[in-house]
């Protein structure tokens, strides 16, 4: 990975997001110091002021495109990065802010901002693989900073992170959870989406909200005829699929199938 | 012929007693945010009483009754198979000096548990386990060692559940097989447990607790309740060779059937008691300085599990459950001599769309006759 004996050169970067997937990497607390040792932050204005410009070895993209001077600077990051990783649901997905790909954008933004005339954005926002190449996708909303240490330690090391794109259900079992929809009726996204949270919510009792987005092979529809069964009704369905991850392709045509 | 002797209560808890005196940790069933699960626990007052659970195809309640019972609820989603083949283990590790690489294996820790009430099915489950993975050439050293130390305090069934079929497998409702000691609950009209010792340890234990020969009629009450369970089953195979049965119909329109419906979510492999499968993941640190290899569960519905050069081989969700269903009621038996059900039930009521591997054996066999 390093040039010569030098520690790989990090960028991070920031396109539409609420910055929470790069706070998890803030939040590393205890491993930043090694993480500043192992790897050179060249590039990361969440944490430090100084910037170094040019090539970086592994770039971390946070966040969607949604405006025409975004989906320029993504060529240009890609251009200048050997290893891109998309960090979060925004940037392999497109993200909450992905709702707009089922609305009037003109609509929304008449209603948000007193001004709409100075906003200028595309109609979709679209995860950062429609757009250049990604070398690898770490899922969830926000990652799980476990997962983003473990990538960068395999990247450094030359072996497979383990990231695998199994259902939250295994989490849970391997935890000895119980299983919340089965005992007790709580709608659960965890059989279709991708584990990576270590269960978390399903770990408190909650149904998962499908944070990680869609697992390997997921089968929607077969989960949402069980939901249909326990009560849940399409709107309902709808709003279940219609979150961090609603332009995730399998999670998009759930939601379509339940109305609009 | 079993010598069969009688329990009261009280004396079930010295018997408890006089494990944790000779070094054992229980393990027992719990009830925990409604659902029986196993845990480590400190005495008999730990155990559910007056619970019973209502299991369906991805569905499970208990309820509260009026009787003292302490095992009239069925099996839970945990099996024993957690505590003798752990869901994560580290096999070594490594530190980097220097100028040299230190590997250390991980010795297996040591764990000396008495299981409480273990049914037939699950007796037989550890059997099986037993037979994948210490008599079929290759000793897994980590299970051996807790397997070696582990006191199983089986226990007949009194109720069968809505989705057990142990009668159709022959593994119960009474217990057989590798077990120290096996009771039998009675409720009335006194609260009693006959007890039928079946090894040297099981043998020495209850020798240290006090017991009394068990009565004609307490004897027949026994055999009664087992009778009744094992004509309550809940669900049953169909009466066929079914090993013969599936592996004829490899090709049969009905795997795809069950693949529209199925989650490929992993659950019913992993409440299985017998499924034995793991994957390896390899640990480094950033310094690059710390490395492991960490076992865990692993499963023939994740895809990974079927990697090879260039892709799964087992790419379809038809693939995947035809593997697990076949390999558990089929393969298994020329692999290792047995079917490797036992019909416990945890997988159909555990699957979260409640595919009923019963039912689905069943759909293949009657277009079979159809």
């Amino acid at each position: 990975m390093s040039r010569a004996s030098q520690p790989p050169r990090l960028a991070v970067w920031k396109f539409a997001s609420c910055d929470g997937c790069q706070l998890s990497l803030l939040d590393c607390e205890d491993q930043i110091l090694t993480l500043a040792t192992a790897i050179e932050i060249a590039y990361f204005p969440e944490a430090r002021r100084a910037s170094v410009h040019g090539h970086y070895d592994i770039s971390l993209v946070e966040g969607s495109v949604t405006t025409q001077h975004d989906a320029e600077r993504i060529q240009e990051i890609r251009g200048r990065s050997r290893f891109l990783i998309t960090i979060g649901a925004c940037a392999t997905s497109g993200g909450i802010q992905a709702l707009r790909n089922f609305a009037d954008v003109k609509e929304y933004a008449a209603l948000v901002y007193a001004h709409p005339e100075y906003i200028s954005t595309l109609d979709v926002s679209t995860p950062i693989s429609d757009h250049v190449k990604v070398d690898f996708e770490l899922r969830g909303c926000p990652i799980n900073k476990g997962q983003l240490i473990d990538v960068l330690s395999a990247l450094l090391i030359g072996r497979r992170p383990i990231t695998p794109a199994q259902s939250v259900c295994v989490e849970c079992k391997l935890k000895g959870n119980i299983c919340i929809l089965v005992s007790q009726a709580v709608p659960c996204m965890g059989p279709v989406t991708h584990a990576g949270c270590g269960a978390l919510c399903p770990s408190y009792l909650r149904g998962c909200y499908g944070c990680f987005g869609p697992k390997e092979t997921p089968n929607a529809s077969a989960l949402s005829n069980r939901l249909e069964e326990i009560g849940m009704n399409n709107e309902a369905i709808r709003r279940l699929y219609s979150t961090f991850n609603v332009n995730a392709t399998p999670f998009r045509e759930e939601k379509e199938r339940h109305g609009t | 012929m079993t010598v069969i002797n009688v329990l009261a209560l009280d004396d079930l808890q010295i018997l408890l007693e006089n494990l944790q005196e000779d070094g054992y940790a229980l393990i027992a069933p719990q009830l925990q945010d409604g659902v029986i699960i196993y845990d480590q626990v400190e005495g008999l007052e730990a155990l559910p009483r007056g619970v019973n659970d209502i299991q369906t195809p991805g569905g499970y309640q208990t309820h509260k009754t009026k009787e003292p019972s302490l095992f009239h609820y069925v099996v839970g989603p945990h099996s024993w198979k957690k505590f003798l083949h752990l869901p994560k283990l580290q096999l070594w590790q490594a530190k980097k000096f220097s100028d040299e690489i230190c590997i250390a294996s991980s010795e297996p820790a040591s764990f000396k548990a008495a299981f409480i009430g273990v049914r037939a099915g699950e007796v037989k489950a550890i059997a099986l386990q037993d037979k994948v993975l210490i008599n079929s050439g290759v000793v897994d050293e980590a299970y051996k060692i807790r397997r070696d130390k582990a006191f199983i305090l089986a226990v007949d069934c009194a109720r069968a559940g809505g989705s057990c079929f142990c009668v159709s497998m022959q593994s119960g409702p009474s217990v057989e097989g590798n077990y120290d000691l096996a009771l039998t609950e009675i409720l009335t009209p006194n609260h009693i447990f006959l007890v039928r010792s079946n090894s040297e340890v099981g043998e020495k234990i209850l020798k240290k607790t006090p017991h009394r020969p068990a009565t004609a009629e307490e004897i027949r009450i026994g055999q009664e309740i087992v009778a009744r369970t094992a004509a309550n089953m809940g669900r049953a195979m169909p009466d066929t060779n079914i090993a013969n049965l599936l592996s004829q119909n490899l090709q049969h329109p009905h795997w795809d059937a069950i693949a529209s419906r199925c989650l490929s979510c992993a659950n019913c492999t992993m409440v299985c008691p017998t499924c034995f499968c793991t994957t390896v993941e390899d640990v480094s640190d950033l310094k690059m300085e710390e490395f492991s290899r960490e076992r865990r569960w692993d499963s023939c519905f994740n895809l990974d599990f079927s990697y090879l050069h260039g892709g799964a081989a087992r790419s379809s969700v038809a693939a995947r459950y035809r593997q697990w269903m076949t390999h558990k009621l089929s393969s298994w038996v020329d692999q290792f001599g047995s079917s490797g059900c036992v019909g416990c039930g945890r997988c159909i009521t555990w699957c979260p769309v409640g595919i009923d591997l019963t039912q689905e054996t069943q759909a293949i066999y009657d277009d079979q006759l159809g």
